[in-house]
């Protein structure tokens, strides 16, 4: 047992305890949590540096609000319905598309029908707090629906993969992308049984990926190789990752974001405390990253430079 | 930098906590496993006399240093007499005194002692002792005798045993005959004896007191002889010259001055009788410390109303589930719901015994998730649908109270000490999991917190733990300190050395 602790402490394994205690509590105030804790804002403070994110239909604040929903929706056929505070993708509806006869019935993205009721109950659900962080009253949003770019289609059942960056003082540390399975539900969260896969920093490329803390090569439903896949757009990605540190002020952070296929890639959420199973699919430890950045990190540098010096620095087996 | 000051902190709070605990442990004696009952005896002694016309003076030696007793009260009971000790020629003296009193009179002086080895107390060294005046034909004996009981001897141990030894003997020589002429009790004995020793120049002295046992109605005292060898006192048994004292002898006065003294009364006579009682050694502690002035005392948790302390002893118990808490979450790494739910159980389990508690708790928590799932239909907003499932709870706490009862098994009853809105709460957040991550990560959450509340309960009931932490809240200092450190681990979980598998692979 101790021969293990060790060899994960050569590894450079972060475990929560280390993580919370050094990085959480020592870079993330508090006071910023608002800033990813509630997605409205992430979303105003995201587009006001520039960034994109997914449109914003609306967003639900009071139970007596719940009813004006079809209002927001319009005759939209695909939209999300978050909470704002939610964590860990919970409470995530996707809705793709309506019903061909009944235009109050709705698909959801694992082809469940859902009326319009249902989906009323889900937001006061929301607005009630049954899916927010404290327990308090929540908000729900109501947004685009993102249409996922074809590079992880071969890898994904259903569901929206995002790719999440973590980043260290706003140096991009370590990447991976989130796959969503038939276990998953079409999440993209490794915890509801999501496949994670790890990313080379400098390339932009998938590696193997881990399921339930396991290494597979394959996606379970689709059986296609997880790895090798490049990703679009990975210079934009990876800067606005480490821009991320910037609008949040937050020093360790976990950045998600999709691949549209017609608007590119798109913040969905931050996160101050990002999960450590990243470590698993890049079979690395962050602690040895953070350690690097430690020694490199240069506040007047750029978000652009951050991203090009991890690049430079973390390429996939160093 | 704000790293070593939780260090310093924590350390702080552990020397605070355990200097205190090893000062009451230690120095005021309270005792560090729960059932220690000392013995206590208590010494009554009646001073019975005819009072005679005039003002009455009474003077009773009682014990003042007592090697192996520690006192723990004295009191005296004397209707309309004036009461005071004070030290006298023979040690220390209770005094009564009344103006007029008429008839038959009764003094009562009552003393409680326990044992403490640590009590080894003699009054200083004395000084050698003037020669006695003997009168011829006595002088000569006595020179004699000890002449030949010096021969006979190398120090004065061995000395006063031969002496004892010559005068115990069954056929006396003609010296020892002579001497011992006319002595008829054991304090006339002893004080020949000492006589005897101040011939040759040893200082002794009589000691009276009485061996305790059990109870005595009437007590005898017992003379023995007191030897100082230059260092320190020795004891002798007068009768076989063993240099030994009897066991639990409780020495009541030295000298060879009578007991009592009593002016203006006649037909004097004293009774002695002996008492035991079986006392906590928290409460011997305890009148000690008072005694001492000590204000550990005052802050000590059994000066509270018992009901208070019983209230008390339970919260107590409290931060050593917090502490198990910290270690199974923050070292070992297991999943549960709520930060404290499972301590709350805990406490729960310790009034439902474990087996009826984790029955009762997974019954409760079953039926409950059952309804909930029912509740869920009818899509109700999150706070009444809340409330709705505690309402449930209770419903069902006391269905199952009823039903056992009408079954004949009384555990069922004890199902409503559990807390039920923590209970309502686990049922909620147990069904959101459900919901959201599937049964398996619910029940595994669930397992989690009852093994947490079951690792927790083992602790809470052990009564040594229990009684440790009541006799010495201190240890809480310890216990936050600890807390404190555990704040500061940056090590692996256990679970994670698991979770990580796949990156300890070469």
């Amino acid at each position: 047992m101790f021969s293990a602790a060790k060899k994960l402490r050569e590894t450079g394994v972060l475990g929560l305890n280390e993580r919370n205690t050094n990085f959480i509590m020592r870079f993330n105030p508090r006071s910023l949590y608002p800033r990813v804790d509630d997605k409205v804002l992430t979303k105003e403070l995201a587009l006001a540096a520039g960034m994109p994110v997914p449109d914003l239909y609306g967003v639900i604040v009071h139970q007596a609000e719940v009813r004006g929903f079809a209002e927001i929706v319009g005759d939209k056929n695909s939209f999300v319905i978050k909470p704002a505070q939610g964590s860990g993708g919970d409470g995530i509806l996707v809705v793709t598309g309506r019903s061909e006869r009944k235009r109050d019935s709705f698909r959801l993205s694992n082809g469940l029908l859902i009326s319009e009721g249902e989906l009323q109950h889900h937001i006061s659900n929301i607005v009630g707090g049954q899916y927010s962080l404290s327990g308090t009253r929540d908000k729900a949003l109501i947004e685009y629906c993102v249409h996922f770019d074809p590079t992880f289609a071969e890898v994904s059942y259903q569901g929206v993969p995002d790719i999440r960056v973590v980043v260290y003082r706003g140096y991009p540390a370590m990447a991976m992308v989130r796959l969503p399975t038939r276990a998953s539900d079409g999440k993209a969260n490794l915890h509801q049984g999501a496949v994670g896969a790890g990313v080379d920093l400098a390339s932009g490329i998938t590696l193997h990926g881990v399921l339930d803390d396991v290494l597979v090569e394959e996606h379970p439903d689709t059986g296609a190789l997880v790895a090798g896949l490049q990703i679009p757009q990975w210079d934009f990605i990876l800067e606005s990752s480490a821009r991320g540190c910037e609008v949040t002020g937050l020093g360790y952070l976990g950045v998600d974001m999709v691949i549209d296929a017609d608007l590119g890639p798109l913040i969905l959420e931050m996160n101050a405390r990002p999960g450590l199973n990243i470590q698993i699919a890049n079979c690395t430890g962050l602690a040895n990253r953070i350690a690097r950045i430690e020694e490199i990190y240069d506040e007047a540098a750029t978000p652009a430079e951050r991203a090009a010096t991890a690049r430079r620095e973390f390429p996939a087996g160093a | 930098m704000n790293q070593r000051y939780v260090y310093l902190l924590a350390a702080l709070l552990t020397v605070i906590g355990l200097s205190v605990f090893f000062y009451k442990w230690q120095v005021l004696g309270f005792p560090v496993t729960e059932d220690q009952e000392a013995p206590v005896w208590t010494i009554e002694s009646a001073v019975n006399f005819q009072s005679g016309p005039g003002s009455i003076k009474v003077q009773l030696n009682v014990p003042w240093l007592t090697p192996g007793f520690r006192t723990l009260n004295e009191n005296s009971v004397s209707r309309g007499y004036g009461f005071s000790t004070n030290f006298g020629s023979g040690g220390r003296e209770a005094q009564w005194a009344i103006r007029r009193a008429d008839g038959e009179q009764t003094l009562y002086y009552r003393i409680s002692v326990y044992e403490d080895d640590r009590v080894n107390e003699s009054d200083t060294t004395p000084p050698f002792p003037p020669t006695p005046t003997i009168i011829e034909p006595m002088k000569t004996a006595v020179d004699v005798l000890v002449d030949d009981v010096r021969d006979h001897s190398a120090d004065t141990a061995s000395f006063t045993t031969e002496l004892l030894r010559r005068m115990n003997d069954p056929s006396p020589d003609s010296n020892v005959e002579l001497i011992s002429a006319g002595v008829s009790t054991s304090a006339e004995f002893v004080d020949v004896i000492t006589t005897l020793l101040a011939s040759a120049r040893i200082p002794s002295r009589m000691v009276h007191g009485f061996p305790l046992s059990g109870r005595q109605r009437s007590a005898e005292l017992v003379s023995w002889l007191e030897v100082h060898d230059g260092d320190r006192w020795l004891y002798f048994n007068p009768a076989t010259g063993e240099e030994s004292l009897p066991d639990r002898f409780l020495v009541w006065w030295r000298g060879n001055e009578p007991l009592v003294n009593v002016e203006g009364g006649s037909n004097v006579q004293v009774d002695f009788a002996i008492q035991v009682n079986h006392l906590e050694a928290v409460a011997i502690a305890e009148t000690q410390a008072a005694l001492q002035g000590t204000s550990a005392v005052d802050f000590s948790l059994y000066s509270l109303p018992i009901q208070t302390q019983a209230v008390y002893s339970v919260l107590l118990m409290i931060p050593i589930g917090a502490l198990i808490m910290v270690i199974m979450r923050n070292i070992i790494g297991i999943d549960a719901f709520g930060t404290f739910m499972p301590v709350l159980i805990a406490l729960a389990f310790r009034e439902t015994k474990l087996f009826w508690g984790l029955i009762l708790f997974t019954l409760l928590v079953t039926l409950g998730l059952t309804i909930r799932f029912l509740l869920d239909k009818f899509r109700l907003l999150l706070v009444p649908r809340l409330s709705a499932v505690l309402i449930v709870v209770v419903m069902l706490m006391l269905f199952i109270s009823m039903t056992s009862h009408r079954l004949g098994m009384e555990m069922g009853l004890s199902v409503a000490l559990f807390p039920m809105v923590i209970i309502a709460m686990t049922i909620e957040r147990m069904s959101v999991v459900w919901e959201e991550r599937g049964p398996a990560d619910a029940i595994r959450a669930g397992l989690g917190s009852l093994a947490v509340a079951v690792a927790a309960y083992t602790f809470m009931v052990m009564p040594w733990l229990e009684h440790l932490i009541f006799t010495f809240p201190e240890l809480l200092l310890v216990i936050l300190g600890f807390v404190m450190l555990v704040g500061r681990y940056t090590g692996y979980r256990l679970t994670e050395i698991r979770r990580f598998k796949e990156l300890t692979r070469d």
